[in-house]
C-alpha cells in the first residue's frame, strides 16, 4: 500500500483526497439522516403515548391480563361458535347463544352466522373491485399520455381519479349510509369509488408503457379511438390489469372488514362487538375464520397473478 | 385476389395450428369468464337485496347534504301571539347573542319584512296577514281566522297544510307561516364563525379591527395579551374545534409514520433470514415467511381492536396495529427484493474473505437499500390513508372524529373541513413520497445501466 502511494504522482493523491472527502461528506449526510429519523421516531412515540388513553409503560405489565378473557373455558366452544352448535355452557347470555345465528336455507340445513357474515364481507370486496375495474379501464385509457383522446380530458380524468383515491372512504361510507341506509351497500359505494381511483392510477401507468407500433398500424388504416384502444391497447395490458385487480381484491377484503366495524355490515361488526364485550370463544372463532379467509384469498390471488404475469407481479414500488 | 383451393386452406391451417385449432380454454375462456361475472353480479344483486335498498333510499338527501358542506342556516322564529313581533334565534345561533341582521326589517306600520334572497324572495307579515314573494309571484296569506288561508291559486312552490303554509325558496331558504308564528330558514354560502366563535370577544369584528386590536388595542381580558387571547380563541373555537381537529390530524400522521418506520426496522433484519439466497436454511426461510404471512393475514382491524383494548383508545393502539401489519408486509416485500438481487457483487466481496456481516453490508445492501426505501415510502403513503379508517374503530386520529361528526347527520360543514385537511395531508405525503421514490428509481435505473454496460 505504502509502496504504491509513493510510486504514484500528485494526481493520485488528489484523487484519493477527493474520494475521501466525498465519502466523509456522504457519511455525514447519512448520519444526519439517521439522526433526524431517530429524533422523529422518539418524538412520535412520546406524542402517541401522551395522547393515548392508557400509557405504554403503565399498560405493559397488564398486557397479558387482557389476553386472559380471550382464553375460553372450554376450547370446544370455539368450534361451537363457528358452526352455531349449542354449547353446554349456555346460560342464556349473549356470550354463548351460538344457535341463534343460524340462517336456515333448506329444512334443517343452515349456514352458520359467521360464515354468512364472512360471505357478506367477501361479496362487498368483490363487487366493489368489479365496480372499480369497470370504471378504471376506460378512465385509464383517457388518462394515459400516449392514448388520450384529448389532453384536457386527460387532465380532468386524472385529477378526478386522484380525488377519488385520496378522499377518505369513511366519509363516502358515512354520506351514503345516510342515503341508502347503513349497511353493505354504503360500504360497496365507498370502496368501489376508492378502487376506481386506485386501479385507474395503476392502469394508466401501465398504458403509458405499451408498445405503440400496434397503435400506429391501426391509426394508419383509419381506426377510431375506440378501435385503437380495443385492438392495440387492451391486448397488451390486460394481463397486467388482471394482476393489479387481483391485488386490489386482497386489499379490498381487508378494507371491507374495517368498513364492517364502522357499520358497513359483515364480519367486522361482529368482531368489534365480540372483542369489546370480551367474548373469548366467539372472538377466537371470528379471528380464525377471518385469518383463514384472508390467507386463502392472498395465496389464491398470488398463484393466479404468477400465472398471469410471472414474477413481475411481485415487484412493486421500485 | 384469387380464391384459395381447399388444399391451400388446409395447408395454411396445418402450418398455423395455434391460430386455427386453439385449445378449449383459450377459445372459450374469456366468454366463460364474462358469463361467470354476469352470473355472479346477478347473485350479488339478490344477495344484497339491491332493488329494495334502492327503492327505500333517500336520494333527495344527497344534494341537501352536499349543500350543507359549504353553507349554513339561520333559523329565527317570529311569534305573532305576543304584544310585539320580535325575532327569537336558537340558543346556539351562529349570529351570536342578540343579533340584528340587516335582512330583517321592521317597517313603520308595525309589520316585519324578511329578505330571504333580496326583495325578490321575501316575506312581509303582521299579525293579520303575511305576503310571500318569490319566483315573480306575490301570494297573500290571511292569518286572522286562526289558520293560514291562501285566497286564490296556490303556486307549486308553496305547500298549503291545514295549519301551516310552507314556501320553498330553493337554496336560499324556506318560510313556514302558521297563525301564531312565522319560521324562517335562511341559507348562507360559506362557513360561519370559522375563525372566532360567538363567545369570543373578537366575534363579529372585521379583519382590520381584529388586527388593530391585536397590535395596539387595550387588553380585552386582563392579564392576557390580545394576540394570545386571539390565538386561544381560534384554537378553542367551540364550533370548529380547530385545536382538536389539528391534534387528531397530527395523530393520524404520527400513527402512519411510527407504524411504518418501526415495522421497517423490525422487518429489515428478519428479511435477510427469510431470503433463501442469503440464509441457506430452508427451515428458517419457511418459518419466517409463514410468520410474515401470518402477520399480514391478521387484518389491521383485528390488531387495532386488540390494541385498543390493551392500551385504551388512542394513537398508540393505531400505531401498534400498523406496526404489526407492516412487519408482515414489509418483511415479505423486503425478502422478495433480496431474492431478486444480482449475485455477482456478493460473490466478489465473499472472494476477498470478508466475514458474513461485511458481505451483507458491501455485497448486498447497496443493491437493495433504494428498493427497500422506495417500498417503505410506498407503504407509508398508503398507511397515511389507512390510518384514517383505522381511527374510526377507536384507534385514534381524525377517523373517529370524522365518524362522530357524520353520525349526527347535521355537522356536514365540519366533516368537509376535516376532509379538506385530510386531502391536503394525503396529497402532500403522496408528492413527497413520489418525489423521493422517483429519485430513488433513477438511482436504481443508473445502477442497472452501469451493470448492463459492464456486462
Amino acid at each position: 500500500m505504502t509502496l504504491s502511494v509513493t510510486a504514484h504522482s500528485d494526481a493520485t493523491h488528489q484523487a484519493a483526497d477527493a474520494w475521501r472527502r466525498q465519502t466523509s461528506l456522504r457519511r455525514l449526510y447519512t448520519a444526519i439522516g439517521v439522526g433526524l429519523l431517530i429524533v422523529a421516531l422518539c418524538g412520535s412515540m412520546w406524542f402517541a403515548d401522551e395522547a393515548n388513553a392508557g400509557h405504554f409503560f403503565d399498560r405493559l405489565p397488564h398486557i397479558l391480563d387482557f389476553l386472559s378473557w380471550l382464553v375460553p373455558k372450554d376450547w370446544n366452544d370455539v368450534w361451537r361458535a363457528m358452526f352455531d352448535v349449542a354449547s353446554p355452557h349456555d346460560t342464556g347470555t349473549q356470550e354463548f347463544n351460538f344457535p341463534l345465528g343460524r340462517a336456515y336455507v333448506w329444512g334443517s340445513f343452515y349456514i352458520p352466522e359467521y360464515f354468512e357474515l364472512m360471505l357478506t364481507t367477501l361479496n362487498v370486496a368483490l363487487v366493489s373491485t368489479f365496480v372499480g375495474f369497470v370504471f378504471a379501464v376506460p378512465f385509464s385509457f383517457i388518462a394515459a399520455r400516449n392514448l388520450t383522446p384529448h389532453p384536457v380530458l386527460r387532465l380532468i380524468v386524472k385529477r378526478f381519479m386522484e380525488l377519488l383515491r385520496a378522499f377518505p372512504e369513511i366519509v363516502i361510507a358515512g354520506l351514503f349510509a345516510a342515503i341508502v341506509s347503513i349497511g353493505p351497500i354504503a360500504a360497496i359505494i365507498a370502496i368501489g369509488l376508492h378502487s376506481i381511483g386506485a386501479l385507474g392510477k395503476l392502469f394508466y401507468e401501465i398504458n403509458e408503457n405499451i408498445d405503440m407500433r400496434a397503435e400506429e398500424g391501426l391509426r394508419a388504416v383509419g381506426a377510431n379511438w375506440f378501435e385503437r384502444v380495443r385492438f392495440a391497447g387492451l391486448p397488451q395490458v390486460l394481463p397486467n390489469f388482471m394482476s393489479y385487480t387481483l391485488l386490489r381484491i386482497e386489499i379490498n377484503v381487508r378494507i371491507s372488514t374495517i368498513m364492517g366495524a364502522v357499520g358497513g355490515g359483515g364480519i367486522g361488526e361482529e368482531l368489534k362487538l365480540s372483542i369489546s364485550r370480551g367474548f373469548g370463544a366467539k372472538t377466537i372463532a371470528l379471528v380464525l375464520l377471518l385469518f383463514t379467509t384472508i390467507f386463502i384469498v392472498d395465496q389464491f390471488s398470488a398463484w393466479l397473478r404468477r400465472k398471469l404475469v410471472g414474477e413481475q407481479a411481485f415487484v412493486m414500488g421500485a | 385476389m384469387a380464391a384459395m383451393t381447399a388444399d391451400q386452406i388446409q395447408s395454411i391451417e396445418e402450418r398455423f395450428p395455434h391460430v386455427f385449432r386453439r385449445p378449449f380454454h383459450q377459445r372459450f375462456g374469456p366468454l366463460l369468464l364474462l358469463g361467470g361475472t354476469l352470473v355472479y353480479l346477478l347473485y350479488a344483486l339478490w344477495f344484497f337485496n339491491l332493488p329494495q335498498v334502492m327503492r327505500e333510499s333517500h336520494w333527495e338527501r344527497l344534494p341537501l347534504f352536499l349543500t350543507q358542506w359549504i353553507s349554513y342556516d339561520v333559523q329565527p322564529i317570529f311569534r305573532l301571539d305576543e304584544p310585539q313581533i320580535t325575532a327569537k334565534y336558537p340558543r346556539f345561533s351562529v349570529l351570536g347573542p342578540d343579533p340584528h341582521p340587516d335582512w330583517v326589517k321592521a317597517n313603520a306600520d308595525g309589520s316585519v319584512t324578511i329578505l330571504i334572497d333580496g326583495a325578490a324572495k321575501s316575506v312581509t307579515f303582521n299579525k293579520m296577514q303575511a305576503t310571500i314573494i318569490a319566483n315573480g309571484e306575490t301570494v297573500p296569506v290571511a292569518l286572522d281566522t286562526g289558520k293560514p288561508l291562501i285566497s286564490g291559486p296556490v303556486p307549486d312552490w308553496i305547500t298549503a297544510h291545514e295549519d301551516e303554509v310552507v314556501a320553498d325558496m330553493g337554496f336560499a331558504g324556506e318560510v313556514r307561516v302558521a297563525a301564531d308564528r312565522v319560521k324562517i330558514r335562511k341559507r348562507f354560502l360559506g362557513w360561519a364563525n370559522f375563525v372566532f366563535d360567538t363567545r369570543s370577544p373578537f366575534f363579529g369584528k372585521s379583519a382590520g379591527e381584529v388586527a388593530s386590536l391585536i397590535v395596539s388595542g387595550p387588553d380585552l381580558k386582563a392579564g392576557t395579551s390580545n394576540l394570545a387571547l386571539a390565538g386561544d380563541n381560534i384554537w378553542n373555537n367551540a364550533q370548529w374545534q380547530h385545536g382538536d381537529v389539528w391534534t387528531k390530524l397530527l395523530q393520524t400522521i404520527v400513527m402512519a409514520f411510527l407504524g411504518t418506520a418501526l415495522g421497517g426496522i423490525v422487518a429489515f433484519p428478519l428479511a435477510f433470514f427469510a431470503a433463501r439466497n442469503i440464509t441457506p436454511s430452508r427451515l428458517v426461510n419457511q418459518v419466517l415467511k409463514r410468520f410474515f404471512d401470518f402477520m399480514r393475514s391478521i387484518d389491521m382491524l383485528i390488531w387495532a381492536l386488540f390494541f385498543t383494548r390493551a392500551f385504551g383508545p388512542g394513537p398508540l393502539a393505531g400505531s401498534a396495529a400498523i406496526f404489526f401489519t407492516e412487519i408482515g408486509t414489509l418483511g415479505k416485500t423486503y425478502s422478495e427484493a433480496l431474492e431478486n438481487i444480482d449475485d455477482k457483487p456478493r460473490e466478489g466481496v465473499v472472494s476477498t474473505g470478508a466475514n458474513g456481516l461485511l458481505v451483507q453490508r458491501y455485497g448486498v445492501l447497496p443493491e437493495v437499500i433504494p428498493v427497500f426505501i422506495s417500498q417503505t415510502l410506498y407503504q407509508w403513503e398508503s398507511n397515511t390513508r389507512g390510518a384514517t379508517i383505522i381511527g374510526a374503530v377507536g384507534a385514534g386520529g381524525i377517523g373517529l372524529k370524522l365518524w362522530e361528526a357524520m353520525r349526527t347527520n347535521s355537522n356536514w360543514a365540519n366533516v368537509f373541513y376535516m376532509v379538506l385537511l385530510t386531502l391536503v395531508v394525503v396529497f402532500v405525503f403522496d408528492n413527497i413520497s413520489n418525489f423521493l421514490r422517483r429519485r430513488l428509481s433513477r438511482t436504481i435505473h443508473d445502477y442497472n445501466r452501469l451493470q448492463a454496460e459492464q456486462d
